[in-house]
């Protein structure tokens, strides 16, 4: 079946069973290796990506659902050679170590921070609880998220 | 133009970018054209006689390459310490586990090999299976030696145990059992093979190129320099990706050899938790002789660790756990004996700690109950008792060295001075809930134990190339810990160079010497203290060639890689003096040295759900010094949620030997919303034979957080919590059996 | 291998499609059907609900009954104002189903239609007897949830029929909602123990109760015999106690992989005594 929908700000086509894992399309056909998958399960959130701009586990979206939506992946967060704050932030405060868990991380993050930018510690933690990280205790991640929030905030709109 | 010294500041990680961008390779990453996916066939009985591989008529097999043990070109065994383990069962021999691997399939696609695989039926005739450390010391059913027991130690110090017991104004006594634990790295395990002009190429999740290098040499019948080993990236270890690769190499190798093609090996999360290693199930007896002041006269413990089925790494898990088994006090009399057992579950591995966390639980929670027995307020018992410089360990080792005792117990007093929490849930009646507050005290020694490090050898090279930047090779693999950024910056600091000149060379075995394993906290310890030589070697080099020219430092690395191309300094471990261990007896300096730890936890119990909440976590930290304060901070993070983890949500559930829940949403590790916001002290007492005064920082934060969470929550309930994981049922069960 | 997607715009067309095809997957969030997706075969057909208008949405009747279209995620479900302020114990379970992710996916009639033990919005929907509208090409019928669910993963649904709304109806006047759920950890977990409740008191007696509970049997049950223990009693801690001991002789947890009977009693028991006291507080 042919697919049409968005990724990144692109258009593309995709022919393909309806049925796949939006994971497996992104990362086979797409080659957007940057979605991981962990689980399978929807459990640990390594394969979060945005569909409509709600984060989502991509390995519990059939592909046939994504035609005519738009979907962005990690790879399409930061905008060509500049990191977004967020990432840059990840990487300034410990907030990567192996990493495999750190695409899902940056796109869930940067939504939130979107939705509820003055959202604290406590709250950031419930809001990215559906990505597992293994290697850090989190501390570090919250930091990180914390900051850019601070940032922002003391930026102004 | 004055280089600023790197080490000892948080410099970006040199892997952080492609990590946030999201184009870090890892395994499943790579593309292979025209790779075969594999996939295991795997025996669904703990014990039992393999009889018969049978296809299945019905099934497709066009394209489908199936291998079995007599497609092994070498020697069927993954060799690791001993040469017991299978590659794969052969047809009459033993199975001696569940997920056994008898035989591999490779497909075009991985739909396919699983189809394939699942097309295979194994005829086993079973035998009586041994499925608890109880079953294997009863030995009625007897799976290895005459008595189950793969190895033993045993360590004395000073009189007679029992005598000194006797004379004891108090006698502790306990029994603590700890579970298996899953290391649960986010990356399931994976590995590429390629047969190219005869030799045998690996890319893979690992964490030690050699250890899957030497495996390979044995099951291939290949020489050294016909096995190339590589790391991907790797998406998280912690001892899972020690010893386990080898066995998904050896797969993959035997596969592609076979299709004449290159073959992938990925796992499923299930395949990964039902068949790889853990941490090794533990039984713990230990009797503490006391006088009323708290010291201790005696100490007598008796540890037996689950092996699983095959030897595979627990004798030297065995050792560190009875190494550390008498805790870092003082005690003229000790006795420690140690038994690793065989049981038919799949064996159990190496897990950040291996072997202390399970007997520092339970030191840990014998010293709670000391204090709690004398009238002793916790941290005063361990200011009393605990070692310091100058004092000897159960090995009678003399502690000389980095001794950061004193310090870490100092800020966790302080950081006590708080008092627990009184503050309440919000809005309305509140549950009703009890506050707790526990320490544990305790320590790990870094590198390998006596002379390990010596037999290990570990070399690296720090090379000035061609274009004038300079290359480490080592073999010491990232695996999220920071080793890439880590060794960037004591080359940098070294060379008198800025770290953008450094560069660390892929860590594949064609190219890399062997630095030793990434493993056993030694990875900055000791082979960042070979960088730092060689390092310094080749900067003596380079300024001896520009004096001798009247050119600066500056702009004599250019000029030398312009006049002579690449210019390469060895530097092979060299042990500090001072350190003499006996193997035989048992004694000596078991560690060059050891890194210090003191842990606070504060707990809340519901006592509706009886749900156990974290409300304050601190850990101060001896690693001698912070090479990177932000990584040390995250490595000491990461290990604490871990223990966290172990003593309150984690277990691993058996089934007549088999892991009965092995998908994330039953084998759980703790989200955002679960970890406690945590404190994190560093304390830096140098230790002079690491670079800069570093030591081993990776295992310790895993030692103590378990036992002071347990003793936290004795102190809220008044109930002796002695086995983990104390999940809510178990609170649950406690307070019943108490009314 | 999947020969057919389809995405209907109508409920005409969904119908249709399911009638004409009932071994299609209806999908709609995936955040069951779709666990563990690449290890098994594909459906034969997928009739994908998701977002589908004419399942999406609340609104509430002239009476106060609350409709519920069955396709609306649990993140519009918390986007809800009138969610939140008329079915706060739904807006509580909904809030602690997994994780955003999860909740930006899961849909209540997915819940309804995996109707696993321990759907975390099952229990509320006993509490505060709801009814599922079913509709096939024939027609559209209601069934009160207690009777929607007829065995361990059953319910009533027909091979020709789609969950298309929950209707809540009015509550009583002052009623109180409750929602407790005992996970295997704080966030993206799967519950050990529910409690929904909706109690009303009226001249210092309980006029008015429902007790909801998940994961102590196949199916959510109604504790009726703790609910008849403390009809017309006064809120409070010998009330309380009273279904207490009646919810011991009335449900039968049982050990599984995670957690245990023992447990699963005594939490339910602690949390529905937890409830009844609260009823006294104004």
């Amino acid at each position: 079946m042919k697919l049409d929908f968005e990724v990144n700000g692109r258009a593309v086509a995709v022919e393909t069973s309806p049925a796949r894992r939006l994971l497996d399309v992104l990362r086979q056909d797409l080659a957007l290796t940057g979605t991981k998958e962990g689980c399978g399960e929807g459990e640990c959130g390594a394969c979060t990506v945005l569909i409509d701009d709600e984060v989502v586990n991509s390995c519990l979206v059939a592909v046939g659902q994504v035609a005519g939506h738009r979907v962005r992946t990690v790879e399409g967060l930061a905008d060509g050679e500049m990191l977004t704050d967020i990432q840059a932030a990840l990487v300034r405060f410990g907030g990567t170590q192996c990493g495999i868990c750190t695409p899902g991380i940056a796109v869930c993050a940067a939504r939130v921070l979107e939705r509820e930018p003055e959202a604290p510690r406590a709250r950031i933690r419930e809001l990215l609880s559906g990505n597992i990280c293994r290697c850090t205790g989190y501390q570090l991640i919250v930091d990180a998220v914390a900051e850019v929030a601070a940032a922002r905030s003391k930026r102004g709109p | 133009m004055v280089v600023q010294q790197s080490v000892g500041t948080s410099v970006p990680r040199v892997d952080g970018e492609a990590k946030v961008r999201g184009t870090a390779l890892y395994v499943d990453d790579i593309a292979v054209p025209d790779a075969l996916f594999g996939a295991t066939v795997r025996s669904r009985v703990p014990h039992g006689i393999l009889r018969a591989i049978r296809r299945d008529p019905a099934f497709d097999w066009s394209g489908i390459v199936v291998a079995t043990a007599e497609d092994i070109p070498g020697r069927n065994t993954i060799y690791l310490i001993e040469e017991d383990q299978p590659a794969l069962v052969p047809i009459g021999g033993r199975i001696r586990h569940v997920e056994e691997p008898v035989a591999l399939v490779a497909a075009p696609t991985r739909a396919r090999a699983f189809a394939a695989a699942a097309a295979i039926a194994l005829e086993v005739e079973e035998l009586p299976a041994v499925l608890s450390i109880e079953d294997a010391l009863r030995a009625e059913v007897v799976l290895h030696g005459t008595d189950n027991v793969f190895k033993r130690f045993e360590i004395r110090k000073g009189g007679d145990v029992e005598a000194a017991l006797a004379a004891a104004d108090l006698v502790v006594e306990g029994t603590y059992r700890t579970g298996a634990q899953e290391q649960m790295y986010i990356e399931p395990q994976g590995m590429v093979a390629h047969y190219r002009d005869g030799a045998c190429h690996l890319i893979g999740s690992l964490q030690c190129p050699y250890y899957v290098h030497k495996a390979m040499k044995v099951l291939l019948a290949l020489p050294d320099d016909q096995v190339i080993v590589a790391q991907s990236v790797t998406g998280g270890g912690f001892g899972g990706k020690e010893e386990y690769p080898s066995m998904i190499a050896g797969h993959a190798a035997i596969l592609a050899k076979k299709a004449g093609r290159a073959v992938k090996i990925t796992y499923d999360r299930d395949e990964d938790i039902g068949a790889t290693t853990k941490r090794h199930p533990a039984l713990v007896r230990s009797r503490l002789g006391l006088r009323k002041d708290g010291t201790l006269v005696a100490v007598d413990v008796d540890v037996v660790f689950d092996g699983g089925a095959y030897i595979t790494l627990s004798p030297v898990v065995l050792s560190r756990g009875v190494l550390h088994a008498a805790g870092p006090y003082r005690c003229d009399n000790v006795r420690v004996v140690g038994r690793a057992v065989a049981t038919n579950t799949p064996p159990h591995g190496a897990f950040r700690g291996f072997g202390a966390p399970q007997t520092t639980f339970a030191y840990e929670r014998q010293m709670q109950k000391a204090a709690r027995a004398l009238g002793i307020d916790p941290i005063e018992l361990r200011r009393r008792h605990m070692l310091r410089s100058g004092d000897t360990t159960a090995t009678s080792q003399t502690l000389t060295y980095s001794v950061g005792s004193v310090p870490v117990l100092e800020a966790v007093a302080r950081a006590a001075e708080t008092p627990i929490s009184a503050k309440q849930s919000g809005g309305g009646k509140s549950p009703p809930v009890r506050r707790g507050r526990g320490i544990a005290f305790y320590f790990h020694g870094a590198g390998f134990t006596g002379s390990g490090e010596q037999r290990l050898a570990g070399r690296a090279q720090v090379a000035l190339t061609k274009d004038g930047s300079f290359e480490v090779r080592s073999s010491s693999t990232d695996i999220g810990q920071g080793a890439l950024t880590i060794f960037t910056q004591i080359a940098a600091t070294a060379l008198g160079v800025d770290v953008a000149r450094v560069r660390i060379a892929e860590q594949t075995t064609a190219q890399v010497p062997d630095s030793g394993p990434t493993v056993a906290s030694r990875t900055c310890m000791v082979v960042g203290g070979v960088v730092e030589r060689a390092a310094r070697a080749l900067r003596a080099r380079i300024e001896g060639w520009a004096a001798s020219r009247g050119i600066g430092y500056a702009d004599a690395a250019r000029a030398l890689a312009e006049a002579e191309g690449e210019v390469s300094e060895t530097a092979q471990y060299e042990p500090p003096p001072g350190i003499e261990w006996d193997d035989a007896t048992y004694t000596g300096s078991a560690y060059p040295v050891y890194g210090w730890a003191c842990c606070l936890v504060d707990v809340a119990v519901d006592l509706d759900t009886y749900e156990v909440t974290v409300e304050r976590c601190v850990h101060a930290v001896d690693v001698g010094k912070a090479i990177h304060p932000i990584i040390v901070k995250g490595q000491i993070e990461g290990g604490t949620l871990q223990a966290l983890g172990w003593a309150l949500w984690e277990s691993v559930v058996y089934k007549n030997g088999r892991v009965a829940n092995r998908r994330m949403t039953d084998c759980i590790v703790p989200t955002f919303a679960d970890a406690p916001e945590m404190e994190t002290i560093l304390v830096e007492e140098p230790y002079p034979f690491g670079p800069h005064g570093a030591k081993g920082v990776g295992e310790i934060p895993m030692d103590g957080p378990a036992a002071a969470v347990a003793n936290a929550i004795e102190d809220a309930l008044g109930v002796p919590f002695d086995s983990l994981p104390i999940l809510p049922e178990v609170v649950e069960a406690a307070l019943r059996g108490r009314r | 291998m999947t020969s057919e997607y389809l995405r209907p715009a109508a409920l005409d067309d969904a119908l249709r499609a399911r009638r004409q095809h009932a071994d299609y997957m209806v999908l709609a969030g995936g955040t069951d059907l779709y666990v563990s997706a690449a290890h098994r075969p594909e459906p034969p057909g997928i009739i994908d609900l998701f977002g589908l208008p004419a399942l999406v949405g609340v609104a509430e009747e002239p009476d106060g009954t609350v409709s519920i279209g069955a396709a609306t995620t649990y993140a519009q479900l918390l986007r809800s104002e009138l969610v939140k302020l008329e079915l706060p114990a739904l807006w509580a379970a909904a809030r602690e189903v997994g994780a955003l992710q999860i909740q930006a996916r899961g849909t209540l009639g997915g819940n309804l239609a995996t109707s696993s033990p321990v759907g975390d919005t099952l229990p509320v929907l006993l509490a505060l007897d709801a009814v599922v509208e079913l509709a096939s090409e024939s027609g559209t019928r209601r069934v009160p949830y207690s009777e929607f669910v007829t065995g361990y993963r059953v319910t009533a649904l027909a091979k020709d029929e789609l969950i298309t709304a929950v209707r809540v109806p009015p509550r009583p006047p002052g009623a109180r909602q409750y929602w407790r759920k005992m996970g295997t950890r704080r966030a993206q977990s799967i519950s050990k123990v529910m409690l929904a409740g909706c109690a009303q008191v009226e001249g210092g007696a309980i006029r008015h109760i429902r007790l909801g509970l998940g994961a102590v049997a196949d199916r959510p049950v109604r504790a009726r015999a703790a609910e008849a223990a403390v009809l017309g009693q006064p809120p409070g801690a010998q009330t309380a106690e009273r279904a207490r001991a009646a919810l011991a002789g009335e449900i039968h947890p049982i050990d599984d992989v995670r957690s245990t009977a023992a447990y699963r009693l005594a939490a339910a028991q602690n949390v529905v005594a937890r409830f009844i006291e609260s009823l006294a507080e104004p």
